[in-house]
Parts: C-alpha cells; sequence; structure tokens
C-alpha cells in the first residue's frame, strides 16, 4: 500500500530523532506498518494514518527499549516522554525528513550504500526492490544495509542537517539520492503502478528543502528544475486505466504548465550559474525542458537534445545517457541511425529500457521477428505492471499471436 | 558519549624521535598546538618509532615466533593515534582533519568498543 509507505518513511524520520538510534526506529516502525497491513482492512484506514502508525511505532519503541533494558539488566533510558508527545506539525516532519537524508548521505558511507539508505529509510522499499533499482542481488544488498545501520550506530554517525560550512560537501551524495528517489517515483521499479507520485512528490519537496537551504547552488538548482519539469508530464504519462502514454503521443494541453514554468526560471538561473563547467543535473533538466518546450511530438528541437546529451556525455559518460542519446539520434537522423547508436553501446545485461529502445526502433524499421525478441526478453525481467502492459501491447502488435 | 581513536599513517615510515630538520620542527611544533586545542577532547595518544623498531609476535601452542618489523613493502604505515571523545562522528572527523598528518597523509577513525556500555 503506497500510503503505508509514505506515511511510514515520515513516521520513521520522526522516531529517528526522538530514540536517536535508525535500527530501533526501523523495526518499530515496520512492527507498526504490519500492525495497519492487519488491521486496517478490517477496521478501514483510520483519519489520520500518520498518527495512528506514529502512535503503534510510539509503542513498539517503548516495547523495545524496555525489552532490551530487561536484557542486558540495565535501565532503560529515559523514554518515558515518548508515548505522550504530541504527533509532530507537517514543517516538523520535512526537517525530520531532511535529517534523515543527511544521516542516510554521511560521507563515511558509500555512494551506493548512501542511496541504498535512503530508498530504505525515505521511500520505504524492500530490500528485493532496492537490489533491482541499483541492479545490485538481493543478498548483497540485504549485507550492505546492514552494515550501514552498525556503522551509523557504532561510528556514531549524527542524526542533523549540517551547518552551512559543511553543506557544500555533503552535496554530493544528496542529490544522487534525490534524483534515484524522484526515479523511482518518475518509473516505479516494481508494483502495479507506473507512477509512485508520493514518492516524486516526495523527492520535490526534499529538493525545494535543500535549495532554500542552498539557494546559491546551481546543482541543487538544476535538480529542482529536473524534478519539476520531469514531474510537468505525470497526468498526460497515463491513459484512464492507468496505462502507459509514451512522449510521442501524450496530451500536451494536461501538461503541469506551472511546474514547467517554475522549472524553467530555475533552469535558466543555474544555466547562467553554470558557464563553464557544466552541471550533471542542470544539463539533464536542459533535455527536459527541450521537451517541456515544445508544442507537439513533431516541433521537438532534437538537434538541442542531441547536444545536451553531447554535453552530458562529458560530464558522465555512462551506458544510460548512451542509451538516452541514441534514442534522440533515432528521432533527428531516423532509426536505422538511432539503431548503430545502440547497439555500439553493447548489452547491458538486466536493463530492460536498452531491450525497450532497441525493440521499438527494429519495429519502425519492419524487423518485426528481432522487435518481438526484443519485446519478450524485456518482459522477462522485473518492472511495473503497467510498463509490462504495455511492452505486451506492443509485443502483440509485432507478434498477433502473443 | 562515544570515543574514536583517530589511527595516523604516514609514507616512508618516518622517525618522529629525531627531530633533524626545519620541517620536522614545525611538525612537531603543528601537534603542539593540536594538541592544545584538542586539550578538551583528548583522553589519550601516542608516538611510535618506526617500523624497523618493531617485532611482530605470534604464539603457537608454547612457542612464541617473533619476526622483524610489520611488512616490508607497506606503503603507509602506523605512526602513531590519538584517542579522542566526541559527541558523534562528524565532530571527531573534524578533530582528525587538524591533526597535521592529515595533510601529508592520512588518518583512520574508528569508534572505541566501550565493553562498560553492553552491545550496541
Amino acid at each position: 500500500m503506497a500510503l503505508l509507505r509514505d506515511e511510514g518513511s515520515r513516521v520513521l524520520a520522526t522516531l529517528v530523532r526522538t530514540t536517536g538510534s535508525l535500527d530501533l526506529a526501523e523495526d518499530a516502525v515496520q512492527d507498526a506498518v504490519l500492525k495497519a497491513l492487519d488491521t486496517w482492512p478490517r477496521t478501514g484506514i483510520p483519519r489520520s494514518p500518520r498518527a495512528w502508525l506514529t502512535v503503534a511505532a510510539r509503542h513498539r519503541a517503548i516495547d523495545l527499549i524496555r525489552r532490551e533494558a530487561a536484557r542486558s539488566g540495565k535501565e532503560a533510558q529515559a523514554h518515558t516522554d515518548l508515548g505522550e508527545a504530541p504527533i509532530p506539525a507537517p514543517e516538523t516532519v520535512s526537517d525530520d525528513l531532511l535529517r534523515l537524508l543527511f544521516t542516510c548521505c554521511h560521507p563515511s558511507l558509500t555512494l551506493e550504500t548512501q542511496t541504498a539508505l535512503a530508498l530504505r529509510t525515505l521511500c520505504g522499499l524492500t530490500t528485493a526492490e532496492i537490489g533491482r533499482a541499483l541492479l545490485v542481488p538481493e543478498a548483497t544488498m540485504a549485507k550492505r544495509l546492514s552494515r550501514a545501520r552498525r556503522k551509523i550506530a557504532v561510528a556514531g554517525i549524527p542524526y542533523r542537517t549540517p551547518g552551512q560550512s559543511e553543506l557544500p560537501g555533503r552535496l554530493r551524495g544528496v542529490l544522487a539520492a534525490l534524483y534515484l528517489l524522484f526515479n523511482e517515483g518518475y518509473t516505479a521499479s516494481a508494483g502495479e503502478d507506473l507512477i509512485r507520485s508520493s514518492l516524486a512528490g516526495e523527492a520535490l519537496r526534499l529538493c525545494r528543502l535543500l535549495h532554500e537551504l542552498l539557494p546559491a547552488e546551481p546543482a541543487v538548482r538544476g535538480l529542482l528544475a529536473l524534478v519539476l519539469l520531469q514531474g510537468s508530464r505525470h497526468a498526460a504519462r497515463l491513459d484512464g486505466d492507468g496505462g502507459v502514454v509514451v512522449l510521442a503521443d501524450q496530451d500536451r494541453s494536461r501538461w503541469d504548465r506551472a511546474a514547467i514554468e517554475e522549472g524553467m526560471t530555475h533552469l535558466g538561473i543555474a544555466l547562467r550559474a553554470t558557464p563553464v563547467r557544466p552541471d550533471l543535473y542542470v544539463t539533464q533538466a536542459a533535455v527536459a525542458a527541450c521537451h517541456a518546450l515544445a508544442g507537439t511530438w513533431e516541433s521537438t528541437n532534437w538537434r538541442a537534445i542531441v547536444s545536451w546529451y553531447d554535453v552530458l556525455l562529458t560530464i558522465t559518460d555512462t551506458p544510460v545517457v548512451r542509451l538516452n542519446r541514441a534514442v534522440a539520434v533515432a528521432e533527428l537522423d531516423g532509426p536505422v541511425a538511432g539503431l548503430a547508436e545502440l547497439d555500439a553501446i553493447g548489452p547491458l545485461p538486466g536493463y530492460g529500457a536498452l531491450l525497450g529502445a532497441r525493440a521499438d526502433l527494429l519495429a519502425r524499421l519492419g524487423r518485426c521477428n528481432e522487435a518481438a525478441e526484443g519485446y519478450r526478453e524485456a518482459l522477462a525481467l522485473p518492472g511495473n505492471g503497467a510498463q509490462r502492459r504495455h511492452l505486451r501491447q506492443r509485443l502483440h502488435a509485432c507478434a498477433p499471436a502473443d | 558519549m562515544p570515543q574514536y581513536a583517530a589511527l595516523i599513517y604516514e609514507t616512508g615510515d618516518p622517525d618522529w624521535s629525531v627531530i633533524d630538520t626545519p620541517e620536522k620542527q614545525a611538525t612537531m611544533a603543528d601537534y603542539g598546538a593540536f594538541g592544545a586545542a584538542a586539550a578538551a577532547v583528548m583522553r589519550g595518544g601516542a608516538a611510535l618509532y618506526p617500523t624497523t623498531t618493531a617485532t611482530i609476535v605470534r604464539a603457537d601452542g608454547e612457542e612464541v615466533l617473533t619476526s622483524d618489523g610489520p611488512f616490508a613493502e607497506t606503503k603507509e604505515v602506523l605512526t602513531g593515534f590519538y584517542q579522542l571523545e566526541c559527541a558523534d562522528l562528524d565532530e571527531a572527523i573534524a578533530w582528525a582533519a587538524r591533526i597535521p598528518a592529515a595533510r601529508t597523509g592520512k588518518v583512520e577513525v574508528r569508534p572505541i568498543i566501550d565493553f562498560g556500555a553492553g552491545p550496541s
């Protein structure tokens, strides 16, 4: 249940602050979520799910603290106020989420661990889902997460937003984690729905908070612009049944104009602030802006988009960037050129987006058997239900028997 | 409050028992200044003679096996450490960064187990 996940991470963020232990808070919230899964179907969803979960998690936390105290024969730390504390105000919850984000993204943890922890604690993803999102086997991910929790506890990684002087150095990890967070919301790695809008919304909220903390930082503004511009298409990306509507077929009047305007403003300022050394997020926002500015699919400025991808390649030359560039090249110079670029990347095992993009180009070239094979391979990989239905439709168009 | 070991690693196996160059003299003065500044969090520490003076000890049943040095080809060697009591890792990192060797070598910050506090 998406609601439980989102409220769960908010309750967790506050409970980490009040108990001072990520481990304990995670256990307590997990217990509260299980209790809700058991109770709510019978009693209905409570009027304030967050208050319900907060109370349940606190009770469980107190229980765990007492049990640990009895086991070790020591006095329980004074958490007597835990049960009676008021349900925190929304601003406090936002601050707590930001604190949790900075704890997860502490530089003494590797970037991979930082993003995994953020997905676990801030998005409530399961270990298996995080493994899929980060292309790491589940067992490896489980080990990585438990090692990280232990390090946070014994090494004393603090639970606070760093001071102004430390902030810039702490930024890279936080931005990478937020970017992943948004991506998981934009295209869910599991579940039925294409979009987890609450997750994307959380990423946007955290971006805004970070921008308030660091208004002069172009990378933050760039990510905020990227999240706004990409997010502006949410409503148009789904049909009435929750099915995928690809960019070419979207009703552009359903794009969120206010988000686009705000995103363009941030992008303009960020671009002017990075004239010599382009930034990873500002450049990606520039690509998103090219789409946002096109009134129709046909009038899209593919030449500009390919150029921005060229800039992006100078910042980060990854197979995923090359894939996106190849898709743009297919629009600019035709599917043959795009396919040649795609095939130059080489295989990306387990990466469905490459298989899907390649099959789309093959289908456009009338190479139906190869396209169908690509769709079947993509369908064999995990993904969200909406994407799978979309792939099945594509497959059916190439191979009506399937 | 947690305690941390700030383990100092340097290249070239320096001998800090012999202060025979202006550079070493300046570094010693830096250590003096660091010690004074960190007095409130300092719980101990030591500077070590070079690894050429070290003896490796292993016990095999009743037999004591000794050998020379740690590893002859080790590029970075432990030359000293501080024991610091800090509020959290960030404070420990901030102090570790002020140890003179952080600029020329590196400092490893490790939490110290408090056996009195039980497992955490």
